[in-house]
């Protein structure tokens, strides 16, 4: 039954990336071998650094402030009322439907330096910033198009809590804050890596939000293999990013599961 | 789950600000589109100080109509072909006993995950040599490809809890392995697969990326004419297409709503009559 999707899935997905990612160790012209010369080039220039680093920079801090965005959001689906958790539901799936573009560009009217947020600023007294083309502005953007991928997973765990455990916790004497602190969040901690987990994985991939309201002189990982491609065909050096791409979100989601698995761990110990 | 007091009134009314205060943000920033999309200047200045409905008239532009066109064709088709492939799949990902399906799962997930630029690479090095870029066929392929787990990963769930039973029984009082599926099994899926095959629609509509890499002279889709009216002219006859979106799809959601509420009073009414 899985043969017809298999073979889509390696004609249009494996066997692209594959060459693709193949392309990292071959040169402009693909027969000769270029080796390591990619990774070389790719890690030797400083601009490439600093552009891998404000990737990673870029997409730590959607993962942090989504999550704590999107905590009291998931929290409050749970306790809701039925009605009340469908209009939740509702607001969410209405921005997700608008779509990445025309989301973002909501941002760019939004954001701009003759903008409503401008003029906001402006009329209580603080200096005009200009937004667009920085990166403050894409974790605005992407955070926008990310919350729902926070918030699904989250709540699916927080509504799997028993919160009789906090009653309980609290009927032993601890104030609401330290029953919440030592027995709700460490229950929902599942949740919240898993999420935050997806938020940086998606946001280190995206090209849309940091191409509109970022610049190219703050340019992310996505834009500069889109750059490569587009301006000189360079499939070598975009596949060698592609590849330390990769394997350092490969090692994110690696380490974040022996950190799972260490507290769960610990916790079955205590 | 109600039993709980409420720790304290403070707690509560700070949760509830914090809540409304995120669902503004969320919904808010969409609607700043619709006043642009009556801007009488060619800027996305806002608030706009002159007014007109030229930018709808713009719309019946061949340019307009021939990408709205291909993206409807294109998404239309990608929703057939994921909800059915993503069907088998389901069934596979949750009937198989063969440890592979593991990987299979994986494989179907991955292209959600893997950074869509690679992904676009890749697919445009492949589609160059199959002459597939520029053509239909390349699109369909490559967006049902991202489509598939929205179709995938409601229906294997709710295959999941299905209770195998049934089709057991169906089978026992005689009904063939297709009248089974079409009488049983179908309607226990149909909502899942309904939503996946929706969302599918929409994720091709809506992809970008990939069609970039795709598109050619001669085959433009919405999102990609969207993109280049917002880079490389500024032109608030982007903000018409956006607010048309918006209505349609705030359209869509209080109709399905409504359906919902409809359904769960018909659930009900026998219920309550014993």
């Amino acid at each position: 039954m899985v043969v017809p999707v298999l073979i889509l899935l390696g004609v249009v997905f494996v066997y692209p990336t594959s060459i693709f990612l193949l392309r990292a160790f071959t040169h402009f012209n693909p027969p000769q071998v270029a080796g390591l010369d990619n990774l070389v080039w790719f890690l030797g220039d400083e601009t490439n650094r600093i552009i891998l680093v404000r990737t990673f920079t870029v997409a730590s801090m959607c993962a942090v402030l989504t999550a704590i965005v999107a905590f009291p959001y998931a929290y409050c689906m749970t306790v809701i009322g039925p009605r009340g958790r469908t209009i939740m539901l509702g607001v969410l799936l209405l921005s997700m439907f608008l779509g990445i573009l025309l989301r973002n560009f909501a941002w760019v009217i939004l954001l701009q330096y003759q903008g409503p947020l401008n003029d906001i600023l402006d009329a209580i007294g603080l200096d005009r910033i200009r937004f667009l083309g920085t990166a403050p502005a894409v974790v605005m953007g992407m955070m926008h198009i990310l919350f729902p991928f926070m918030v699904l997973p989250l709540y699916s765990v927080l509504n799997g809590i028993d919160r009789r455990l906090v009653l309980a916790a609290q009927s032993m004497g601890a104030t609401p804050m330290r029953a919440f602190r030592q027995v709700y969040l460490p229950l929902a901690m599942p949740g919240i890596i898993a999420g935050a987990l997806l938020v940086f994985v998606l946001a280190l991939g995206f090209f849309i939000t940091p191409a509109l309201l970022g610049s190219p002189r703050q340019a992310l990982m996505s834009q500069l293999m889109f750059l490569q491609f587009d301006l000189q065909a360079a499939f070598g050096r975009a596949g060698a990013m592609a590849i330390v791409l990769l394997i350092i979100a490969m090692v994110f989601v690696i380490l974040s599961n022996i950190v799972q698995r260490r507290s769960r761990a610990y916790g079955d110990a205590s | 789950m109600d039993e709980e007091k409420p720790t304290s009134l403070f707690a509560r009314r700070l949760l509830v600000v914090t809540v409304t205060l995120t669902a503004l943000w969320l919904i808010l920033p969409l609607l700043v589109i619709v006043p642009i999309s009556f801007s009488g200047e060619n800027s996305f200045a806002f608030p706009p100080r002159t007014w007109t409905l030229q930018r709808y008239v713009d719309l019946a532009q061949p340019m307009w109509i021939g990408a709205l066109i291909n993206s409807l064709v294109i998404a239309s088709l990608v929703a057939v072909g994921a909800s059915f492939l993503g069907t088998l799949t389901s069934f596979a990902i949750t009937r198989s006993t063969s440890r592979l399906i593991v990987i299979v799962r994986a494989l179907v997930l991955a292209p959600q995950v893997v950074p869509i630029i690679i992904v676009g690479l890749g697919i445009y090095l492949v589609f160059l040599r199959l002459d597939l870029n520029g053509s239909y066929v390349g699109f369909v392929l490559a967006h049902t490809v991202l489509a598939l787990p929205f179709v995938v990963i409601p229906v294997a769930a709710t295959l999941q809890t299905f209770d195998r039973d049934l089709e057991r029984a169906s089978a026992s009082l005689g009904a063939g392995p297709i009248a089974t599926f079409i009488q049983v099994t179908f309607p226990i899926i149909r909502p899942a697969l309904l939503s996946g095959t929706f969302l599918a629609f929409l994720s091709s509509f809506d992809e970008l990326v990939l069609a970039l890499f795709l598109q050619s002279p001669s085959l433009v889709t919405l999102p990609v004419l969207l993109y280049r009216r917002m880079t490389d002219t500024i032109d608030p006859t982007v903000a018409a297409v956006a607010t048309i979106q918006l209505l349609f799809v705030t359209t869509c959601m209080i109709i399905a709503l409504f359906l919902q509420r409809r359904k769960d009073s018909n659930d009900q009414a026998p219920a309550a009559e014993t």
